[in-house]
Protein backbone atom coordinates (compact mmCIF):
# COMPACT_ATOMS: atom_id res chain seq x y z
CA UNK A 1 0.00 0.00 0.00
CA UNK A 2 2.23 2.94 -1.22
CA UNK A 3 0.42 6.60 -0.03
CA UNK A 4 1.44 9.17 -2.80
CA UNK A 5 1.00 9.70 -6.38
CA UNK A 6 3.87 11.54 -6.93
CA UNK A 7 7.35 10.55 -8.05
CA UNK A 8 8.76 8.64 -5.15
CA UNK A 9 5.18 6.64 -4.69
CA UNK A 10 5.06 6.41 -8.53
CA UNK A 11 8.91 4.53 -8.45
CA UNK A 12 8.35 2.71 -5.62
CA UNK A 13 4.93 1.31 -6.70
CA UNK A 14 6.84 0.14 -10.10
CA UNK A 15 9.91 -1.06 -8.39
CA UNK A 16 7.61 -3.58 -6.20
CA UNK A 17 4.79 -4.42 -8.88
CA UNK A 18 8.03 -5.71 -10.78
CA UNK A 19 9.18 -7.50 -8.02
CA UNK A 20 5.69 -9.37 -8.30
CA UNK A 21 4.11 -7.67 -5.02
CA UNK A 22 0.86 -6.81 -4.70
CA UNK A 23 0.58 -3.23 -5.35
CA UNK A 24 -2.31 -0.28 -3.98
CA UNK A 25 -1.56 3.35 -4.74
CA UNK A 26 -3.53 5.92 -3.02
CA UNK A 27 -3.57 9.86 -3.57
CA UNK A 28 -5.80 12.53 -1.99
CA UNK A 29 -5.28 14.35 -4.95
CA UNK A 30 -4.38 13.66 -8.34
CA UNK A 31 -1.18 11.37 -9.90
CA UNK A 32 1.67 14.54 -9.62
CA UNK A 33 -0.64 16.90 -7.86
CA UNK A 34 2.15 17.85 -5.54
CA UNK A 35 5.52 18.77 -5.50
CA UNK A 36 6.40 16.21 -8.39
CA UNK A 37 4.32 18.28 -11.09
CA UNK A 38 5.79 21.80 -9.37
CA UNK A 39 9.18 21.29 -10.18
CA UNK A 40 11.63 21.10 -12.99
CA UNK A 41 12.79 16.89 -13.17
CA UNK A 42 16.32 17.33 -12.42
CA UNK A 43 18.06 14.54 -11.89
CA UNK A 44 21.55 15.92 -10.45
CA UNK A 45 24.80 14.56 -9.11
CA UNK A 46 26.84 17.76 -9.33
CA UNK A 47 24.68 19.38 -6.15
CA UNK A 48 25.63 16.95 -3.62
CA UNK A 49 28.32 16.67 -1.39
CA UNK A 50 30.09 13.69 -1.12
CA UNK A 51 27.89 11.64 1.24
CA UNK A 52 24.55 9.31 1.12
CA UNK A 53 22.54 11.52 -0.70
CA UNK A 54 25.31 11.40 -3.56
CA UNK A 55 25.72 7.69 -3.12
CA UNK A 56 21.76 7.52 -3.84
CA UNK A 57 21.81 9.87 -6.75
CA UNK A 58 24.48 8.17 -8.57
CA UNK A 59 22.73 4.71 -8.08
CA UNK A 60 19.46 6.64 -9.16
CA UNK A 61 21.29 8.01 -12.01
CA UNK A 62 22.00 4.57 -13.57
CA UNK A 63 18.26 3.48 -12.57
CA UNK A 64 17.14 6.85 -14.41
CA UNK A 65 19.20 5.86 -17.10
CA UNK A 66 18.09 2.37 -17.65
CA UNK A 67 14.15 3.74 -17.23
CA UNK A 68 15.03 5.58 -19.85
CA UNK A 69 16.01 3.04 -22.16
CA UNK A 70 13.31 0.76 -21.80
CA UNK A 71 11.34 0.63 -24.61
CA UNK A 72 8.13 0.55 -22.14
CA UNK A 73 8.72 4.42 -22.25
CA UNK A 74 11.00 5.55 -25.04
CA UNK A 75 10.83 9.14 -25.75
CA UNK A 76 7.44 10.07 -23.40
CA UNK A 77 9.90 10.76 -20.20
CA UNK A 78 11.55 13.49 -21.93
CA UNK A 79 14.48 12.33 -20.74
CA UNK A 80 17.12 13.99 -21.40
CA UNK A 81 20.96 13.49 -20.76
CA UNK A 82 21.74 17.51 -21.16
CA UNK A 83 24.79 17.99 -18.73
CA UNK A 84 25.00 19.94 -15.51
CA UNK A 85 27.55 23.31 -16.04
CA UNK A 86 28.06 24.86 -12.50
CA UNK A 87 29.97 28.12 -12.82
CA UNK A 88 31.48 30.59 -10.45
CA UNK A 89 31.77 34.27 -10.87
CA UNK A 90 34.56 35.27 -8.58
CA UNK A 91 38.07 33.23 -7.82
CA UNK A 92 37.21 32.98 -4.67
CA UNK A 93 33.91 30.71 -5.36
CA UNK A 94 35.68 28.30 -8.19
CA UNK A 95 38.42 27.58 -5.70
CA UNK A 96 35.49 26.29 -3.81
CA UNK A 97 33.90 24.82 -6.72
CA UNK A 98 37.20 23.07 -7.73
CA UNK A 99 37.11 21.92 -4.19
CA UNK A 100 34.07 20.24 -4.02
CA UNK A 101 34.65 18.91 -7.48
CA UNK A 102 37.57 17.07 -6.40
CA UNK A 103 35.83 15.07 -3.76
CA UNK A 104 32.83 14.64 -5.85
CA UNK A 105 35.18 12.82 -8.28
CA UNK A 106 35.97 10.63 -5.19
CA UNK A 107 32.89 9.15 -4.82
CA UNK A 108 32.43 8.50 -8.95
CA UNK A 109 30.65 11.58 -9.96
CA UNK A 110 32.24 12.53 -13.66
CA UNK A 111 33.58 16.27 -13.55
CA UNK A 112 35.17 18.48 -15.99
CA UNK A 113 36.89 21.89 -15.24
CA UNK A 114 35.87 24.43 -17.61
CA UNK A 115 38.19 27.28 -17.86
CA UNK A 116 36.83 30.83 -18.54
CA UNK A 117 37.94 30.66 -21.77
CA UNK A 118 35.83 27.58 -22.82
CA UNK A 119 32.74 28.36 -21.08
CA UNK A 120 31.45 29.90 -23.99
CA UNK A 121 31.93 26.56 -26.05
CA UNK A 122 29.31 24.96 -24.01
CA UNK A 123 27.24 27.89 -23.82
CA UNK A 124 27.66 30.46 -26.47
CA UNK A 125 25.23 33.51 -24.50
CA UNK A 126 26.41 32.80 -20.96
CA UNK A 127 27.80 36.11 -19.80
CA UNK A 128 31.64 37.11 -20.21
CA UNK A 129 33.94 37.86 -16.86
CA UNK A 130 32.86 34.70 -14.94
CA UNK A 131 35.82 32.94 -13.01
CA UNK A 132 35.50 29.33 -14.61
CA UNK A 133 33.44 26.33 -13.92
CA UNK A 134 32.58 22.55 -13.89
CA UNK A 135 31.00 20.25 -16.40
CA UNK A 136 28.85 17.57 -15.23
CA UNK A 137 27.90 14.93 -17.88
CA UNK A 138 25.95 12.56 -15.15
CA UNK A 139 23.07 15.40 -14.69
CA UNK A 140 20.09 14.71 -16.82
CA UNK A 141 16.26 16.11 -16.82
CA UNK A 142 12.89 14.06 -17.40
CA UNK A 143 9.52 15.22 -17.45
CA UNK A 144 8.49 14.74 -13.47
CA UNK A 145 4.43 14.66 -14.19
CA UNK A 146 4.71 12.39 -17.27
CA UNK A 147 7.52 10.31 -15.48
CA UNK A 148 5.30 9.28 -12.56
CA UNK A 149 2.08 8.80 -15.09
CA UNK A 150 4.26 6.32 -16.73
CA UNK A 151 5.65 3.98 -14.00
CA UNK A 152 2.26 4.07 -12.49
CA UNK A 153 0.45 3.14 -15.49
CA UNK A 154 3.25 0.41 -15.99
CA UNK A 155 2.71 -1.22 -12.71
CA UNK A 156 -0.95 -0.98 -13.17
CA UNK A 157 -0.32 -3.50 -16.03
CA UNK A 158 1.69 -5.08 -13.75
CA UNK A 159 -1.58 -5.59 -11.40
CA UNK A 160 -1.04 -2.31 -9.18
CA UNK A 161 -4.29 -0.79 -8.48
CA UNK A 162 -4.26 2.95 -8.28
CA UNK A 163 -6.79 4.98 -6.16
CA UNK A 164 -6.96 8.99 -6.96
CA UNK A 165 -9.10 11.13 -4.57
CA UNK A 166 -8.34 8.91 -1.68
CA UNK A 167 -7.82 10.32 1.64
CA UNK A 168 -5.69 8.53 4.06
CA UNK A 169 -7.45 9.51 7.64
CA UNK A 170 -6.05 7.03 10.14
CA UNK A 171 -4.00 3.72 10.42
CA UNK A 172 -5.45 0.38 11.57
CA UNK A 173 -3.15 -1.38 14.29
CA UNK A 174 -3.05 -4.54 16.03
CA UNK A 175 -2.97 -5.97 19.65
CA UNK A 176 0.81 -5.45 19.18
CA UNK A 177 0.92 -1.96 17.47
CA UNK A 178 2.27 -3.45 14.15
CA UNK A 179 0.54 -1.56 11.41
CA UNK A 180 -1.94 -3.73 9.36
CA UNK A 181 -3.97 -1.61 6.98
CA UNK A 182 -4.96 2.17 6.06
CA UNK A 183 -8.47 3.82 7.00
CA UNK A 184 -9.39 6.27 3.84
CA UNK A 185 -12.14 8.65 3.28
CA UNK A 186 -13.69 5.88 1.02
CA UNK A 187 -13.24 2.49 2.96
CA UNK A 188 -10.67 0.64 5.13
CA UNK A 189 -7.69 -1.40 3.24
CA UNK A 190 -5.84 -3.94 4.83
CA UNK A 191 -2.05 -4.29 3.92
CA UNK A 192 0.73 -5.98 4.84
CA UNK A 193 2.91 -2.90 4.39
CA UNK A 194 1.91 0.67 4.59
CA UNK A 195 4.59 3.15 2.44
CA UNK A 196 4.42 6.63 3.16
CA UNK A 197 5.57 8.90 -0.18
CA UNK A 198 3.35 11.42 0.82
CA UNK A 199 6.38 13.89 0.44
CA UNK A 200 6.29 17.38 1.94
CA UNK A 201 3.06 16.06 4.09
CA UNK A 202 5.26 12.59 5.13
CA UNK A 203 4.88 14.38 8.36
CA UNK A 204 1.47 14.20 8.92
CA UNK A 205 1.18 10.22 7.41
CA UNK A 206 3.91 9.05 9.78
CA UNK A 207 1.77 11.45 12.65
CA UNK A 208 -0.93 9.23 12.32
CA UNK A 209 1.18 6.38 12.92
CA UNK A 210 2.01 8.71 16.27
CA UNK A 211 5.48 9.22 14.58
CA UNK A 212 7.67 11.91 14.77
CA UNK A 213 9.24 12.61 11.09
CA UNK A 214 9.80 16.80 10.59
CA UNK A 215 8.66 17.23 7.30
CA UNK A 216 8.50 20.65 6.43
CA UNK A 217 7.38 22.79 3.38
CA UNK A 218 10.56 24.65 1.13
CA UNK A 219 9.14 26.58 -1.33
CA UNK A 220 10.64 27.35 -4.84
CA UNK A 221 9.71 29.48 -7.40
CA UNK A 222 10.19 28.71 -11.36
CA UNK A 223 9.83 31.55 -13.98
CA UNK A 224 8.69 30.69 -17.14
CA UNK A 225 9.87 32.54 -19.98
CA UNK A 226 8.37 32.88 -23.40
CA UNK A 227 9.33 29.78 -25.99
CA UNK A 228 12.75 30.93 -27.49
CA UNK A 229 14.95 29.31 -30.03
CA UNK A 230 17.81 26.78 -28.01
CA UNK A 231 19.44 29.42 -25.67
CA UNK A 232 20.62 27.90 -23.18
CA UNK A 233 21.78 24.10 -23.89
CA UNK A 234 22.59 22.57 -20.48
CA UNK A 235 21.27 23.17 -17.15
CA UNK A 236 23.07 26.15 -15.66
CA UNK A 237 23.49 27.28 -12.47
CA UNK A 238 25.50 29.18 -10.04
CA UNK A 239 27.79 27.37 -7.44
CA UNK A 240 26.31 29.08 -4.81
CA UNK A 241 23.20 26.97 -5.67
CA UNK A 242 24.99 23.71 -3.52
CA UNK A 243 25.29 26.25 -0.20
CA UNK A 244 21.91 27.55 -1.02
CA UNK A 245 20.53 24.03 -0.76
CA UNK A 246 22.61 22.87 2.22
CA UNK A 247 21.35 25.98 4.59
CA UNK A 248 19.52 25.48 7.17
CA UNK A 249 17.48 28.60 7.10
CA UNK A 250 14.27 29.79 6.83
CA UNK A 251 15.11 32.79 4.99
CA UNK A 252 14.64 33.78 1.54
CA UNK A 253 18.05 31.94 -0.70
CA UNK A 254 18.11 32.40 -4.17
CA UNK A 255 20.89 31.12 -7.08
CA UNK A 256 20.19 31.23 -10.76
CA UNK A 257 19.74 28.13 -11.88
CA UNK A 258 18.53 28.62 -15.79
CA UNK A 259 17.56 25.90 -18.50
CA UNK A 260 16.12 25.53 -21.82
CA UNK A 261 13.58 23.22 -22.29
CA UNK A 262 12.55 20.76 -25.40
CA UNK A 263 9.18 23.07 -25.54
CA UNK A 264 10.96 26.18 -25.87
CA UNK A 265 10.69 28.04 -22.80
CA UNK A 266 13.51 28.99 -20.39
CA UNK A 267 12.99 27.65 -16.85
CA UNK A 268 14.76 30.07 -13.92
CA UNK A 269 14.69 29.33 -10.46
CA UNK A 270 15.74 28.42 -7.78
CA UNK A 271 14.74 30.10 -4.48
CA UNK A 272 13.88 28.12 -1.17
CA UNK A 273 11.77 29.98 1.77
CA UNK A 274 10.21 28.57 4.60
CA UNK A 275 7.13 30.05 5.16
CA UNK A 276 4.64 27.15 5.54
CA UNK A 277 1.92 26.05 2.89
CA UNK A 278 1.86 29.52 1.36
CA UNK A 279 0.75 29.83 -2.23
CA UNK A 280 0.61 33.28 -2.64
CA UNK A 281 2.80 34.78 -5.60
CA UNK A 282 6.45 37.22 -4.52
CA UNK A 283 7.14 39.80 -6.92
CA UNK A 284 10.23 40.20 -4.61
CA UNK A 285 11.35 36.34 -5.05
CA UNK A 286 10.37 36.66 -9.29
CA UNK A 287 12.09 39.73 -9.50
CA UNK A 288 15.36 38.41 -7.93
CA UNK A 289 15.05 35.47 -9.79
CA UNK A 290 15.31 37.35 -12.71
CA UNK A 291 17.93 39.89 -11.89
CA UNK A 292 20.38 36.59 -10.92
CA UNK A 293 19.32 34.52 -14.31
CA UNK A 294 20.21 38.10 -16.84
CA UNK A 295 23.99 38.04 -14.25
CA UNK A 296 24.18 34.57 -15.85
CA UNK A 297 22.82 35.33 -19.42
CA UNK A 298 22.45 38.61 -20.65
CA UNK A 299 20.26 37.84 -23.94
CA UNK A 300 17.70 37.26 -21.25
CA UNK A 301 17.10 41.13 -20.49
CA UNK A 302 15.05 41.41 -23.81
CA UNK A 303 12.82 38.13 -22.85
CA UNK A 304 9.66 38.13 -21.50
CA UNK A 305 8.63 35.90 -18.48
CA UNK A 306 5.16 34.59 -19.29
CA UNK A 307 4.40 33.13 -16.16
CA UNK A 308 5.64 31.53 -12.80
CA UNK A 309 4.69 28.24 -10.32
CA UNK A 310 5.77 27.62 -6.80
CA UNK A 311 5.82 23.89 -4.76
CA UNK A 312 6.68 23.20 -1.70
CA UNK A 313 10.05 20.66 -1.30
CA UNK A 314 9.72 18.36 1.56
CA UNK A 315 12.38 19.60 3.70
CA UNK A 316 13.74 17.59 6.69
CA UNK A 317 16.57 19.48 8.94
CA UNK A 318 19.30 17.53 8.13
CA UNK A 319 18.90 17.48 4.35
CA UNK A 320 18.34 13.65 3.62
CA UNK A 321 14.86 11.61 2.85
CA UNK A 322 13.50 9.76 5.70
CA UNK A 323 13.77 5.73 3.56
CA UNK A 324 13.03 2.05 5.14
CA UNK A 325 11.29 0.86 8.25
CA UNK A 326 10.03 2.53 10.97
CA UNK A 327 10.51 1.00 13.91
CA UNK A 328 7.76 2.95 16.15
CA UNK A 329 5.46 1.74 14.20
CA UNK A 330 6.39 -2.23 12.42
CA UNK A 331 4.56 -2.20 9.23
CA UNK A 332 5.28 0.92 8.42
CA UNK A 333 7.91 2.34 5.72
CA UNK A 334 8.78 6.08 5.23
CA UNK A 335 10.18 7.04 1.56
CA UNK A 336 9.23 10.80 1.41
CA UNK A 337 11.39 13.91 2.93
CA UNK A 338 13.48 13.96 -0.61
CA UNK A 339 13.79 18.23 -0.49
CA UNK A 340 14.22 19.48 -3.76
CA UNK A 341 15.60 16.22 -5.35
CA UNK A 342 13.08 13.71 -4.83
CA UNK A 343 12.62 13.28 -9.12
CA UNK A 344 16.65 11.94 -8.95
CA UNK A 345 16.65 9.97 -6.02
CA UNK A 346 12.90 8.42 -6.97
CA UNK A 347 14.78 5.18 -8.45
CA UNK A 348 16.98 4.18 -5.87
CA UNK A 349 14.54 4.78 -3.36
CA UNK A 350 11.61 2.60 -4.78
CA UNK A 351 14.89 -0.25 -6.07
CA UNK A 352 15.84 0.23 -1.85
CA UNK A 353 12.50 -0.06 -0.46
CA UNK A 354 11.45 -3.08 -3.05
CA UNK A 355 14.39 -4.55 -1.66
CA UNK A 356 13.35 -4.51 1.88
CA UNK A 357 9.87 -5.89 1.14
CA UNK A 358 11.04 -8.22 -0.81
CA UNK A 359 13.57 -9.28 2.13
CA UNK A 360 16.66 -8.24 0.09
CA UNK A 361 19.53 -6.82 1.70
CA UNK A 362 19.73 -3.30 0.60
CA UNK A 363 22.25 -2.01 -2.30
CA UNK A 364 22.85 1.09 -0.13
CA UNK A 365 23.17 1.35 3.55
CA UNK A 366 20.06 3.12 4.83
CA UNK A 367 21.28 4.07 8.52
CA UNK A 368 21.58 7.59 7.52
CA UNK A 369 17.89 7.75 6.11
CA UNK A 370 16.34 5.96 9.34
CA UNK A 371 12.57 8.02 9.96
CA UNK A 372 13.09 7.60 13.55
CA UNK A 373 16.15 9.53 13.66
CA UNK A 374 14.55 12.73 14.63
CA UNK A 375 13.18 11.62 17.87
CA UNK A 376 14.25 13.30 21.08
CA UNK A 377 17.40 11.75 22.57
CA UNK A 378 18.27 10.04 18.81
CA UNK A 379 21.74 10.52 18.07
CA UNK A 380 21.07 12.67 14.44
CA UNK B 1 -31.30 41.36 -35.13
CA UNK B 2 -28.49 38.80 -33.90
CA UNK B 3 -27.92 38.76 -30.46
CA UNK B 4 -24.04 39.94 -29.17
CA UNK B 5 -22.51 41.00 -26.34
CA UNK B 6 -22.73 44.87 -27.06
CA UNK B 7 -26.57 44.28 -27.71
CA UNK B 8 -27.23 42.44 -24.52
CA UNK B 9 -25.07 44.82 -22.23
CA UNK B 10 -26.70 47.84 -24.16
CA UNK B 11 -22.78 48.76 -24.38
CA UNK B 12 -21.76 51.90 -26.19
CA UNK B 13 -18.25 51.77 -26.80
CA UNK B 14 -16.43 54.81 -27.13
CA UNK B 15 -14.37 54.98 -29.90
CA UNK B 16 -13.90 52.58 -33.05
CA UNK B 17 -10.69 52.36 -34.99
CA UNK B 18 -8.45 50.02 -37.30
CA UNK B 19 -6.04 47.17 -36.52
CA UNK B 20 -4.28 45.13 -39.30
CA UNK B 21 -3.99 41.84 -39.44
CA UNK B 22 -1.35 40.55 -42.06
CA UNK B 23 -1.95 43.18 -43.14
CA UNK B 24 -5.56 43.44 -43.91
CA UNK B 25 -7.22 46.40 -42.13
CA UNK B 26 -9.94 45.27 -39.13
CA UNK B 27 -12.70 47.11 -37.19
CA UNK B 28 -11.65 47.02 -33.39
CA UNK B 29 -13.50 48.78 -30.51
CA UNK B 30 -11.99 50.15 -27.58
CA UNK B 31 -11.44 47.44 -25.20
CA UNK B 32 -11.62 44.76 -26.72
CA UNK B 33 -9.04 42.27 -26.51
CA UNK B 34 -6.85 41.42 -29.53
CA UNK B 35 -8.62 38.38 -29.14
CA UNK B 36 -11.51 39.33 -29.25
CA UNK B 37 -11.12 42.14 -32.49
CA UNK B 38 -10.17 38.63 -34.37
CA UNK B 39 -12.84 36.88 -33.38
CA UNK B 40 -15.00 39.21 -34.29
CA UNK B 41 -13.45 39.42 -37.89
CA UNK B 42 -14.20 35.40 -38.06
CA UNK B 43 -10.31 34.83 -37.13
CA UNK B 44 -9.76 31.96 -34.84
CA UNK B 45 -6.06 30.49 -35.54
CA UNK B 46 -2.97 33.65 -35.43
CA UNK B 47 -0.15 31.28 -34.24
CA UNK B 48 1.20 28.02 -35.65
CA UNK B 49 2.87 25.19 -33.10
CA UNK B 50 6.53 25.15 -33.09
CA UNK B 51 7.14 21.42 -33.65
CA UNK B 52 4.36 20.67 -36.38
CA UNK B 53 3.20 24.18 -37.46
CA UNK B 54 -0.37 23.36 -36.39
CA UNK B 55 -3.04 26.52 -35.84
CA UNK B 56 -3.49 27.54 -32.52
CA UNK B 57 -5.72 30.74 -31.16
CA UNK B 58 -8.37 31.62 -27.92
CA UNK B 59 -8.51 28.05 -25.75
CA UNK B 60 -9.00 29.28 -22.66
CA UNK B 61 -9.57 32.27 -23.16
CA UNK B 62 -7.90 33.68 -19.28
CA UNK B 63 -4.90 34.21 -19.91
CA UNK B 64 -3.85 30.84 -18.17
CA UNK B 65 -2.89 28.16 -21.35
CA UNK B 66 -0.55 30.50 -23.52
CA UNK B 67 -2.30 28.94 -26.54
CA UNK B 68 -3.36 32.47 -27.62
CA UNK B 69 0.46 33.59 -28.59
CA UNK B 70 0.68 36.33 -31.29
CA UNK B 71 2.85 38.97 -32.92
CA UNK B 72 1.66 42.39 -31.97
CA UNK B 73 3.63 45.20 -33.47
CA UNK B 74 6.33 43.20 -33.92
CA UNK B 75 6.79 41.66 -30.43
CA UNK B 76 5.97 38.06 -30.25
CA UNK B 77 4.16 35.62 -27.39
CA UNK B 78 1.22 38.29 -26.40
CA UNK B 79 -1.51 37.01 -25.28
CA UNK B 80 -4.25 37.58 -27.56
CA UNK B 81 -6.77 37.08 -24.83
CA UNK B 82 -5.36 39.64 -22.25
CA UNK B 83 -3.24 42.33 -24.39
CA UNK B 84 -6.06 45.15 -25.43
CA UNK B 85 -6.10 46.43 -28.93
CA UNK B 86 -4.87 50.00 -29.79
CA UNK B 87 -5.76 51.77 -32.75
CA UNK B 88 -3.45 50.93 -35.51
CA UNK B 89 -1.62 47.86 -33.92
CA UNK B 90 0.18 45.53 -36.44
CA UNK B 91 -1.11 42.07 -35.53
CA UNK B 92 0.65 38.91 -37.08
CA UNK B 93 0.44 35.72 -37.41
CA UNK B 94 3.18 33.71 -35.22
CA UNK B 95 5.42 31.41 -37.02
CA UNK B 96 6.42 28.70 -34.31
CA UNK B 97 8.41 30.86 -30.85
CA UNK B 98 8.11 34.31 -32.96
CA UNK B 99 11.87 34.42 -32.70
CA UNK B 100 12.93 33.54 -36.37
CA UNK B 101 15.73 30.99 -36.77
CA UNK B 102 18.23 32.68 -34.12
Amino acid sequence: MVIGAGMTGAACAWYAARAGLRVAVLDRGAVAGGTTGAGEGNLLVSDKEPGPELDLALLSTRLWREIAEDAEFGSQLEYEAKGGLVVAAKPEGLAALEALATEQRRSGVVAESVPENALSELEPQIARGLAGGVYYPQDAQVQPARAAALLIRDARRRGATLHTGTTVTALTRDASGAVTGVVTDRGTVRASWVLNAAGTWGGDVAQLAGAHLPVMPRRGFVLVTEPLPRLIRHKVYAADYVANVASGSAALQSSAVIEGTAAGPVLIGASRERVGFDRTFSLEVARLLARRAIELFPALAQVKAMRSYLGFRPYLPDHLPAIGPDPRAPGLLHACGHEGAGIGLAPATGHLITQILTGKSPDLDLTPFRPERFETGSPA
Amino acid sequence: MKRNPLTLVAARPELSFQVTFDGTPLDALSGQTIAAVLWSAGITAWRTTRVDARPRGVFCGIGVCFDCLVTVNGVPNQSACLVPARPGDAITTQRGDGHGSV
